[in-house]
């Protein structure tokens, strides 16, 4: 395992508002990463300055070596917490979009993925629901054959079911080069297939521990951890 | 096969106990070939690496070995097993019993409490 994405002194100020306040931290490659935190903790700040959306006002990113940029956007898969592509399109056009955008990208098993969920390759984005739009994004994101996969709530809005799916998709998925940070409230649903957990808190990183080593020591769940810890 | 995750406890040494809990019970036998790490993770849920460090420590144990490019297997070893199956359960009921210390239980009440939530138990199922 080699270290796949590192942060050091990693600062991002919105006007007066600390967002991340010297955030310092290494991910593992092979390994499946919560990053977990209660609203407005910096979860997405963090994430965004991962796939280069946002510089930091201090400190660095490195991505298996590289600054956010070109390189790093080869080998990284990226799905942002809100809807990103293009409600006129078909989902087999959006398919040979993003063929043409990523060298990695697998389209067979894309539609696969979409016919095992009941998702026509015929349809307009804009005709399916909430959830199913969803669906589509993760299933696209997940297709490309990334280092680093960086999910921003990617279960959210989807039934318990195709949630159980979604997961299921992201162990069969594994690879031991790669690594998946995903960033959640819903802890319960996805604390079985973590090997790490991410506690993030008004801009600092409070706990990163293997979620066994928590529950052994705390002989609690990580979503118990999580709720006593981020108590109000 | 089915597995029973909690998740308040180390998920790998849960996969650990429920293969050896089948080898002792004689439902994996000696020479068959355990469904792949990533098979395993997918039925139970649970995350690749940990269903790889059951099966390390497994092989550890002389319970299931691996042969490269094939898998893992069973290994000729109930014996084995059984022995730490009935430790496993030992330690158990030890805690069991002192738990139910905690609320003023003797161990003689343990045992008539324990027998007769077996006899409920019993005569639920057969209704």
């Amino acid at each position: 395992m080699s270290e796949l994405l590192r942060c050091e002194d990693l600062t991002k100020r919105y006007g007066n508002l600390v967002a991340l306040d010297h955030v310092n931290f290494t991910l593992e490659s092979g390994k499946l990463i919560g990053l977990l935190g209660p609203n407005g903790s910096g979860k997405t700040t963090l994430i965004k300055l991962i796939n280069g959306l946002l510089t930091p006002d201090e400190g660095r990113i490195l991505i298996d070596g590289m600054e956010p940029g070109v390189g790093t956007k080869k080998i990284v898969a990226y799905l942002p917490d809100n809807h990103f592509l293009n409600n006129y399109m078909k989902v087999r056009d959006i398919v040979a979009y993003f063929c043409d955008f990523y060298e990695d990208f697998r389209p067979e098993l894309a539609l696969q993925m979409m016919s095992h969920l009941g998702i026509s390759e015929n349809v307009a984005l804009k005709t399916l629901s909430k959830g199913n739009k969803e669906k589509v994004s993760l299933i696209l994101t997940m297709s490309r054959n990334a280092r680093l996969y960086v999910l921003d709530e990617p279960i959210a809005g989807v039934d318990p079911a195709t949630r159980d799916y979604i997961i299921s998709t992201i162990i069969n998925n594994y690879n031991p080069e790669a690594s998946v940070l995903i960033s959640t409230h819903l802890i319960s649903d996805i604390e079985s297939v973590l090997d790490d957990a991410l506690f993030i808190q008004s801009g600092h990183i409070t706990l990163h521990k293997s979620v066994d080593a928590i529950r052994s020591e705390n002989g609690k769940s990580v979503d118990e951890l999580f709720r006593e810890v981020f108590r109000w | 096969m089915q597995w029973m995750i909690d998740k308040e406890r180390p998920i790998c040494p849960q996969i650990n106990e429920q293969i050896a809990a089948r080898i002792a019970l004689g439902e994996f036998l000696p020479g068959e070939r355990l469904s792949s790490v990533r098979d395993v993770a997918v039925a139970a849920g649970v995350n690749p690496n940990t269903v790889q460090k059951a099966f390390e420590s497994l092989e550890a144990e002389g319970l299931i070995y691996s042969v490269r490019g094939s898998g893992w297997f069973v290994a000729d070893a109930a014996d084995k097993a059984q022995k730490k199956l009935q430790d496993l359960a030992e330690a158990k009921t030890l805690k069991l019993f002192q738990s139910l210390k905690t609320l003023g239980y003797t161990p003689q009440q343990v045992l008539v409490l324990a027998a007769a939530v077996a006899q409920a138990g019993n005569t639920k199922e057969e209704a």
